[in-house]
Formats: C-alpha cells, sequence, structure tokens
C-alpha cells in the first residue's frame, strides 16, 4: 500500500517536470494561431516562419557564434588550469578553486550587473566580445569540474614515464594525458556551450541590438503577446538541449569505458 | 611535475577570471559601500562640516565653503555639480534642485557675511537635514546605502532611525525573497524524496525513464521552461482553455505567487533530485529491512535510520535550490506580479533604471551575504577537502 503510493507520487512528479514541454512542443506544429488545444491541423508554418524573421534568424546565428566562441574559450583556458589544480595542494589550491567555481555561486543578476558597469567604460558593452568573455567566465567552472573529474582516472604515473623516456612536460600532457581525458574536455565544451544559449540576465544587461541571443529574444517575446514563432524557438531550443544531453552522455560513457580499460 | 609548472598552468584562468569575474564584481560591490559623488564637487563644504556637532546650523566658515565650492563647480564640473545633486536627493528629497540653484543665485559676487546670502536663497539651507545630508556624502565609505537597502537612514546627529514609512521597501522585499527561497525548497524537498526513493529503489529501464525525466528538463534552457508555463497558465493559455471546456474559468493562474513557485519548483527540483539519488544509492539497503524486522514501526524506521543517513544528501539538496532560488530574476519577472519579484529583480532596477548603482551594489551585498552564508553550510555538510583538516 505504502509503497504504491510512493510509485504514485514519483511518476505523477516525472510527469510534472516532463508535462510543461510536453505541452508546449505540439503547439509549435498547429496549422492555426492560437496557443491552446485541439490543434486545428498540423504544419510546419511557424518553422519557415522562424527561418525567414529577421527578428529570430540573426538571434540564432548570434547564440551559436557565441556560445561556440565562449566554449572554446572556456576549454582553452579551464583545460590546462583543471590539469595544474589536479597536480596542486595545499592553500593556494583552495583559494584558485574559490575563485575557479565563484561563478556558479554568485547569483547571475550580481555577474550582469557588474559587467555592465565595468564593461561601460572598456567599450565592451554591446560587442560580441563582452558577451563571449562573460559567457566564457559563466561557464569556465563546468570545465574545470569535469576534466577535474576524468583526471580522477588517470594514473600520474605515466606522467614519470614519458619523462622517462624523454618526453618534455608539454610533450607528455600532448600525447599521454590529453587523448585520455579528451572525452571529459569535449563534455566540459558543450558545458559550456549550453551554459552560454541558455544564458538570459547578463544577455539582457550587457547585449546591444546585434548581439540579441536566442533565449534574449524569446525573453522580449514573453513580454508582449506569445506568439507561436516563440514556441517554434521553444522548440528548436529543446532540441539543441536534447542533442546536447545525448552528446554528453555518449562522451561520458566513452570517458567510463576508457577509465575502466 | 613541479609546484611552479602547475600554477603557471593555472595562471591564464586565474588571470582571466580576476579580471572579467572578480574584479568588476569588487568594483560595482565598492559602490555599495562608498560615497564618491558629493566630495570632488564640494571638497571645502566636507571639509568644514567635518567639525559640525550635526545639532543647529553650522558656523559660517561651512557657508563660506559652500559659496566657494558651487562657485567652482557652477565655472567648470555641472555635470559632476547635477551627479552631487541626485545623490543628494537620494538622502533627503528636495535637494536635487537646491544645489544648482544655489550655485546660479550665488554666482555673481555679493557683500555681507556667506551664510546671509545662502539662508536667502532657500529655507532649505536653515534646517540641519540638508547639512546632514551633505556630511553623509562625503564618503570616502559610507553605509548610506547598505542602510537605506534596510530602510534605514541617519539623521543630522548620526542616529540610527527608521526610513519614511512609504519607502520602507527593502526589509519587505528581503524577507519576501527568503519567503519564497525557503517555500520553493520545501516543495522541491517534498516533491522530490519520491521520486529520488523510486530512482534510486527501480531497476532497468524504469530508473532510466525516470532519471531522463529528471535530467531532460535539466538541461532544457531556464526561459524555455518558464514559458511553457506561461503557455499553460495565462488567460487564454492551454489551462484555462482546458477547464472553459467545462465551464468552468478562465481562472488567473499567472502574475501571482503561486505560478512564481510553481515556475521555479519545476526549475529547480532536478536540484534536489540528483543529490538526494546519490544519498539513497550510497544507503545500505539493508539497514532499514534489519530495523523493520528488529520490530520498529515504519515511521520509526523513517527517523531512526532512513533519514539520518540521507541528511547529508538532503542538505545539499536544499542548499543548492535555495542558493539559487535566492537569486532568481527571469521566472519572477516572467510569471509574477509585481509584488512578487525578488531581490534580483531590484538590484537590476536600481541598476540601469533608476541608476542609483550604490543601492544596486547594496542590495547585491545583501544577497551575496545570503548565499555566502548558505555556502558556508554547504562547505560544512558536504565536506570540502581544506588543507589541515582532519
Amino acid at each position: 500500500m505504502a509503497r504504491a503510493a510512493l510509485w504514485a507520487a514519483g511518476v505523477l512528479v516525472a510527469l510534472f517536470l516532463l508535462a510543461p514541454i510536453l505541452a508546449i512542443l505540439p503547439l509549435s506544429f498547429s496549422a492555426g494561431s492560437f496557443l491552446f488545444y485541439p490543434l486545428p491541423g498540423l504544419s510546419l508554418r511557424w518553422y519557415a516562419d522562424f527561418f525567414a524573421s529577421d527578428f529570430w534568424l540573426p538571434a540564432l546565428w548570434n547564440s551559436l557564434v557565441i556560445g561556440l566562441a565562449a566554449a572554446a574559450l572556456a576549454t582553452l583556458l579551464g583545460t590546462p588550469a583543471a590539469f595544474g589544480l589536479w597536480r596542486m595542494k595545499g592553500a593556494f589550491r583552495a583559494v584558485a578553486l574559490g575563485v575557479v567555481l565563484a561563478p556558479m555561486v554568485v547569483p547571475v543578476i550580481v555577474v550582469a550587473v557588474a559587467l555592465l558597469l565595468a564593461f561601460g567604460p572598456l567599450g565592451l558593452v554591446a560587442t560580441h566580445a563582452g558577451l563571449i568573455i562573460a559567457h566564457a567566465a559563466l561557464g569556465v567552472p563546468f570545465v574545470v569540474v569535469t576534466v577535474l573529474a576524468s583526471l580522477e582516472g588517470f594514473d600520474p604515473v605515466q606522467l614519470r614515464a614519458a619523462a622517462a623516456c624523454g618526453a618534455g612536460p608539454l610533450r607528455a600532457f600532448f600525447r599521454v594525458c590529453l587523448p585520455q581525458i579528451a572525452p571529459g574536455v569535449a563534455a566540459g565544451a558543450v558545458f559550456a556551450f549550453a551554459t552560454s544559449l541558455d544564458e538570459v540576465v547578463v544577455a539582457l544587461f550587457i547585449a546591444g541590438p546585434a548581439q540579441r541571443t536566442l533565449p534574449r529574444q524569446m525573453f522580449a517575446g514573453l513580454n508582449d503577446q506569445i506568439s507561436l514563432t516563440t514556441a517554434a524557438a521553444a522548440g528548436l531550443l529543446v532540441l539543441a538541449s536534447v542533442l546536447l544531453l545525448l552528446v554528453v552522455a555518449w562522451l561520458q560513457a566513452r570517458g567510463a569505458r576508457r577509465g575502466g580499460g | 611535475m613541479k609546484r611552479s609548472t602547475a600554477a603557471l598552468l593555472t595562471a591564464p584562468l586565474l588571470i582571466f577570471l580576476l579580471l572579467a569575474f572578480v574584479a568588476p564584481i569588487m568594483a560595482f560591490l565598492w559602490r555599495g559601500v562608498s560615497d564618491a559623488e558629493v566630495r570632488p564637487v564640494l571638497p571645502r563644504t566636507v571639509a568644514a562640516l567635518a567639525q559640525w556637532d550635526g545639532a543647529g546650523l553650522p558656523g559660517e566658515e561651512a557657508f563660506a565653503a559652500l559659496v566657494a565650492d558651487l562657485r567652482e563647480a557652477r565655472a567648470g564640473n555641472a555635470a559632476g555639480l547635477a551627479r552631487a545633486a541626485t545623490r543628494l536627493n537620494a538622502d533627503q528629497p528636495g535637494l536635487r534642485g537646491l544645489l544648482p540653484m544655489t550655485a546660479r543665485r550665488l554666482a555673481a559676487p555679493f557683500d555681507g557675511p556667506a551664510h546671509e546670502a545662502v539662508l536667502a536663497v532657500s529655507e532649505d539651507w536653515a534646517q540641519p537635514e540638508t547639512w546632514g545630508a551633505i556630511r553623509r556624502a562625503g564618503g570616502p565609505l559610507s553605509a548610506f546605502h547598505l542602510l537605506a537597502a534596510l530602510d534605514l537612514r541617519r539623521d543630522a546627529a548620526g542616529a540610527l532611525v527608521q526610513a519614511p514609512e512609504e519607502s520602507r521597501i527593502f526589509r519587505a522585499v528581503l524577507a519576501r525573497s527568503l519567503w519564497i527561497a525557503l517555500l520553493v525548497t520545501a516543495c522541491c524537498l517534498a516533491l522530490g524524496w519520491p521520486l529520488a526513493w523510486l530512482i534510486a529503489t527501480a531497476r532497468g529501464w524504469v530508473a532510466t525513464a525516470l532519471l531522463a525525466a529528471v535530467m531532460l528538463p535539466f538541461w532544457i534552457s531556464l526561459v524555455v521552461r518558464t514559458a511553457a508555463w506561461m503557455v499553460l497558465l495565462q488567460r487564454e493559455g492551454v489551462v484555462n482553455a482546458a477547464l472553459g471546456a467545462f465551464g468552468i474559468g478562465p481562472l488567473p493562474l499567472m502574475m501571482n505567487r503561486f505560478a512564481v513557485v510553481l515556475g521555479m519548483v519545476h526549475i529547480l527540483l532536478p536540484f534536489m533530485v540528483l543529490p538526494l539519488v546519490a544519498a539513497f544509492r550510497a544507503l545500505d539497503p539493508r539497514l532499514p529491512r534489519a530495523a523493520a524486522s528488529l520490530g520498529a514501526a515504519p515511521w520509526r524506521v523513517f527517523l531512526r535510520v532512513t533519514l539520518p543517513l540521507a541528511l547529508p544528501g538532503l542538505g545539499a539538496g536544499c542548499l543548492l535550490v535555495f542558493i539559487q532560488a535566492l537569486g532568481f530574476y527571469v521566472t519572477p519577472a516572467l510569471l509574477g506580479g509585481p509584488n512578487d519579484q525578488m531581490l534580483a529583480w531590484f538590484v537590476g532596477f536600481y541598476a540601469t533604471r533608476s541608476v542609483n548603482w550604490g543601492l544596486a551594489a547594496a542590495l547585491s551585498i545583501l544577497l551575496l551575504v545570503a548565499v555566502g552564508l548558505c555556502v558556508a553550510l554547504y562547505g560544512r555538510l558536504a565536506g570540502f577537502r581544506r588543507p589541515g583538516a582532519a
């Protein structure tokens, strides 16, 4: 009896988690122009509208460009830093780790307003560079955490073996360590990209008209009458999230196999 | 690898974060505890007021300093004068106009003592509060913004007093933010516990499907999930259309506290479920069974065995949810009404719409202190590995 109640409660909560997404997705394929059921028919007209719109299409490009650049910057900075933190001990490590993880816990509104104030005199407000820097800072903790986790499965004796065979530290890192932790690095890059793709508050405060990203445009679209094109944009973002989730799951499975074998 | 090599590898990231993250935030927060607008414009006046006791009017030298400062500012620093007037207006409404007006009227040379000329310009200069506002804004350090963020102020004599009733809003906002965050955490715990238990104890595809139901929303953009709730809850939305078919409604489901809490619980629930799943998986299933076979009633097994063993995961989940809920901006802005906005909304409002950086910074400090306390608590519960810790 208690067991049945527990099952019912658990399944209901799982449905609560999925229901809003499942409710909005079919609407984006509606042939009509109202946001409720029953659908008058199915069509792709709202997706066609999305790809023809000069409100949404530039935002899609901005999201991709800014997300890729921010992920690249975060990965380039985060991977060596994680490697360094892995070899470090003591108080410096604790302080460095605190700084690196701070973007995860500082409320994003504080980051947004502080960057608006700091980037103004530097001419970085309303530029792609400014938003890329901000999103890289927000995404970098995910890179460091993911790479640190994959380094847990790497045996440092291999580095000494490489050194004994005459490889310099750089060569040892690139030829011995990096190939083994590559799935973790890639997963970290995907996390950083997803962080940028989701981010809306910093974009609201420091992006200009030329940097409007998809979530930023959705936020604007939600403040007035919600259109079905907004639902189509939501559908595309859900598709992107599912793809990224599958990529990370695949990378983590690969990393686990490597670590085990 | 040598210690210096390790430090060298982390250096680029640390420098990047110091420049692009730590320094901007520190510079912003500094505005919450400092006052830099008035001193550069009225340096002599601020210096002359340092000796004033705040009772009655200041001496002739303060009036003379004011005249000299205002003449200089009017001639060469009109923008600074306007900024100083705006800052003083935040303390004493009405001072925005007084400063430029006084500067204009005193620009021409006059005979007689300065205090007669100044007092002739406006009655306001006969109020100790006007001079108190200038002294309080003299900087460089000041608790003015922090006190304002707690609905407090100092009077001319320096005593703490409550802000006027009509402008007392921030303690209510702080209490509301804490209350919403607490409510969301409690709801997440109540909903997350059965689901996490199910995921941890189920086998095969059921466990995978349930875990996917948690992970998928976790990955989907926060704006998309908030948008989904708007589509469901709005006046001509899915829920009201369905209710209308039964002749009910339309109900006001959006722009209220209910919608904000619902949306936030939906977004933060995975942060509760995942630590709980980890805690339940680590829990030896033989222990509750042993307790039951020794004759403990189910509630006793729960209170004495399951709950204490799950407590670290439960604490971690609650703090993760609470920390994030405190700083929420997007969901209350889209789903809530004017009375459901949290601290973050006011930080954004004062920074951009009313350009009161000092108050925005002071509110951010409140928010960060609350978050910092939670992170410290999380560190104790989840056990950050600290050097020297046993």
